[in-house]
């Protein structure tokens, strides 16, 4: 058995995410082999031979990875899969539109965003916005899965010594071009990874009232979340969304402000170590999964948690 | 250019699903059933091109059980023009619903697919791009913008890192997210009209598609729960628990 984890990056720098598929990799076997499929990707393959868990990485460097079409990379991941007994990515955005199409290219049914792993075979997932916990069986001959990546650590980027070999570029067909991107600027840590995670919902009530909790989030070195309906209402960027259908998260410490706690937002943080929530319905089912609830108004609530964060312990 | 709907029944998105105490699965009697939010978005879409002129005709699949007419039913009450229902009481998984729908492409070859992005009971987010991927076309998954244009579509697709426009070779498939559009009501003139619009009815094996599970399902438990803490009446102590009892800040 060996497992093949398709690297995530940006030509720059391996994501986070990849981290997290290595060490569930290494659940599997020990034997480990990292995919860096990109455009001028060759410092991504340097920095990621350190990764600790990984034998080899296989570097693939050509115009056709530059931007992580699934038209394009689909074709080299299933040629390279049949070498393996599992190919695994993160649940990420690139993940998921990445994987399921190998996986019919090779006719598997994929496993998706486990979040435990039992044997080689046998994984566990949250179904139903994580209101299920399924324990599956696969019985293809190479499994896809696609990693939570909140439920398992990321590999130490030190100390590992894996050999990088070049392979060469699968024709595609072109299919699909890319126009461009608007990504979300940030200085803070990302929000998938970051130790502690402050979100605002439709209590906010503005974009602008965001900056609120951004003077929290730099104090505490904190990532900003939201819910749907404050990213629907146009307050923050789409990639903020935690939930069900946005990202997941379980930081050592979630801070809900102005946030109801529907199931779709649960499902999307109640992984977290320690769950703080603030608002003025001491009703709001987010209190019943706060470890700490604070019923107040948030405009009161904000700028004094902010007063007590610089007062001295 | 006919736009083709696959559409799932699932259980309510306001419904607090239910574990059986035998593990099997998840409680799906006498439970209230709709429409996937996700699929409802892209039957809005799909009416919305129509209106706009650049689709001429709506074509809704699913594959379920017979009751998943119903769901058809409330997506031609939107304003689809005909439904096709594969029946099977198996339990499908993404792949062999991609099957499925990939023999419904070469049948009725549309010039886009549209799908949710994921379907809310299983959560597993693979159909579309499994049915891109069995029939080699383009996709744009996670779609919140869609623009037809002549032999391409232009998508802005929500990923990790904000967002990104994609130009697709058409035909495309694409999945779409909650942002595109916010889904019509049906009116009841128009429910009455949907009944007498017209459904076709298959089997698996009218289409040639094996769909027997590949993944078995061992057990479905609850997860752990998460009890309430304790509530605190001040940021003075609000900070103090979070440094000196949680020792996360
Ligand atoms: C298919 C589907 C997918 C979904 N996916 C997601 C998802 O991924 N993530 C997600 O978050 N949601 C998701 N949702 C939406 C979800 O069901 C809820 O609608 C949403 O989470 C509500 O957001 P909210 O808590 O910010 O708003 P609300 O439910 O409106 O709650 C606002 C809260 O703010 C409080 N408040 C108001 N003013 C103040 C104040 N001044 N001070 C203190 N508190 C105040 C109120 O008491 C209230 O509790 C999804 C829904 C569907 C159907
Ligand atoms: N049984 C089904 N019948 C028709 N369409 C389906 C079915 N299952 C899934 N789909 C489509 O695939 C999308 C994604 O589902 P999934 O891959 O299961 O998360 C759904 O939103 C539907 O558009």
């Amino acid at each position: 058995m060996s497992v093949l984890v398709i690297a995530e990056h940006d030509n720059a720098e391996v994501r986070t995410a990849t981290l997290n598929a290595v060490t569930a990799a290494g659940e599997i076997d020990t034997d480990v082999d990292l995919l860096v499929a990109g455009s001028g990707c060759g410092g991504v393959a340097d920095e990621c031979s350190s990764i600790q868990g990984v034998t080899r990485i296989l570097l693939v460097d050509d115009p056709a990875y530059e931007h992580d079409l699934p038209e394009n990379l689909s074709p080299l991941v299933q040629g390279l899969a049949e070498r393996y007994s599992h190919v695994l990515a993160p649940a990420s955005t690139f993940g998921k539109s990445l994987l399921p199409r190998v996986a019919a290219r090779l006719d598997v049914q994929q496993i998706s965003d486990i979040s435990d792993i039992e044997s080689s075979d046998t994984f566990v997932r949250p179904i139903y916005a994580g209101n299920a916990l399924a324990t599956v069986q696969s019985t293809d001959s190479v499994k896809l899965i696609t990693i939570r990546t909140t439920a398992f650590d990321a590999a130490p980027t030190e100390g590992g010594d894996a050999a990088i070999e070049k392979i060469e570029a699968v024709p595609c067909p072109a299919l699909a071009e890319f126009l461009g991107q608007e990504l979300t600027p940030s200085e803070r840590p990302e929000l998938t990874s970051a130790g502690i995670v402050i979100s605002g919902g439709r209590g906010m009530q503005s974009g602008e009232n965001f900056a609120m909790l951004e003077r929290i989030a730099d104090k505490l070195g904190a990532a900003v979340g939201a819910s749907r309906a404050a990213v629907d209402a146009g307050y923050v960027p789409n990639d903020y969304q935690v939930g069900q259908t946005g990202k997941v998260v379980a930081p050592n410490l979630y801070i809900a402000v102005g946030i109801s706690g529907a199931i779709q937002h649960l499902a999307g943080m109640k992984d977290s170590k320690v769950i703080v929530a603030i608002n003025k319905d001491e009703e709001a089912p987010i209190f019943q999964i706060a470890d700490y609830g604070w019923v107040a108004d948030l405009f009161t609530a904000i700028p004094e948690l902010e007063a007590a964060l610089d007062a001295d312990p | 250019m006919k736009v083709l709907v696959p559409v799932k029944r699932v259980i309510d998105a306001n419904i607090k699903v239910r574990v059986k105490s035998d593990q099997s699965g998840v409680e799906l009697n006498n439970v209230k059933m709709a429409m996937n939010p996700f699929c409802e978005i892209a039957v809005e879409e799909a009416i919305r091109l129509k209106e706009a002129g650049a689709a001429e005709e709506i074509v809704l699949v699913t594959a379920g059980i017979r009751q998943s007419q119903e769901t058809l039913r409330s997506g031609l009450a939107m304003g689809a023009d005909r439904g096709i229902l594969i029946e099977t009481d198996e339990a499908l998984e993404p792949l062999a619903v991609a099957k499925l729908l990939k023999a419904v492409v070469e049948r009725e070859e549309p010039g886009l697919v549209l799908l949710g992005k994921q379907a809310i009971d299983g959560d597993n987010n693979q159909t579309g791009q499994m049915l891109a991927g069995l029939l080699n076309w383009s996709i744009g998954s996670f779609v919140s913008k869609l623009e037809t244009g002549d032999g391409s579509i232009s998508v802005v697709r929500e990923v990790d890192g904000g967002l990104e426009k994609v130009r697709l070779k058409s035909p495309a498939i694409v999945t779409v997210d909650l942002r595109l559009n916010e889904p019509r009501y049906a009116s009841l003139p128009n429910i009455m009209k949907a009944k007498k619009k017209p459904i076709d009815m298959f089997t698996p094996e009218d289409l040639g598609v094996g769909v027997a599970p590949r993944v078995t399902v061992l057990k479905v438990v609850e997860p752990p729960a998460r009890d309430a803490g304790v509530k605190v009446s001040s940021a003075a102590e609000l900070v103090e628990k979070l440094r000196q009892e949680a020792k996360v800040i």
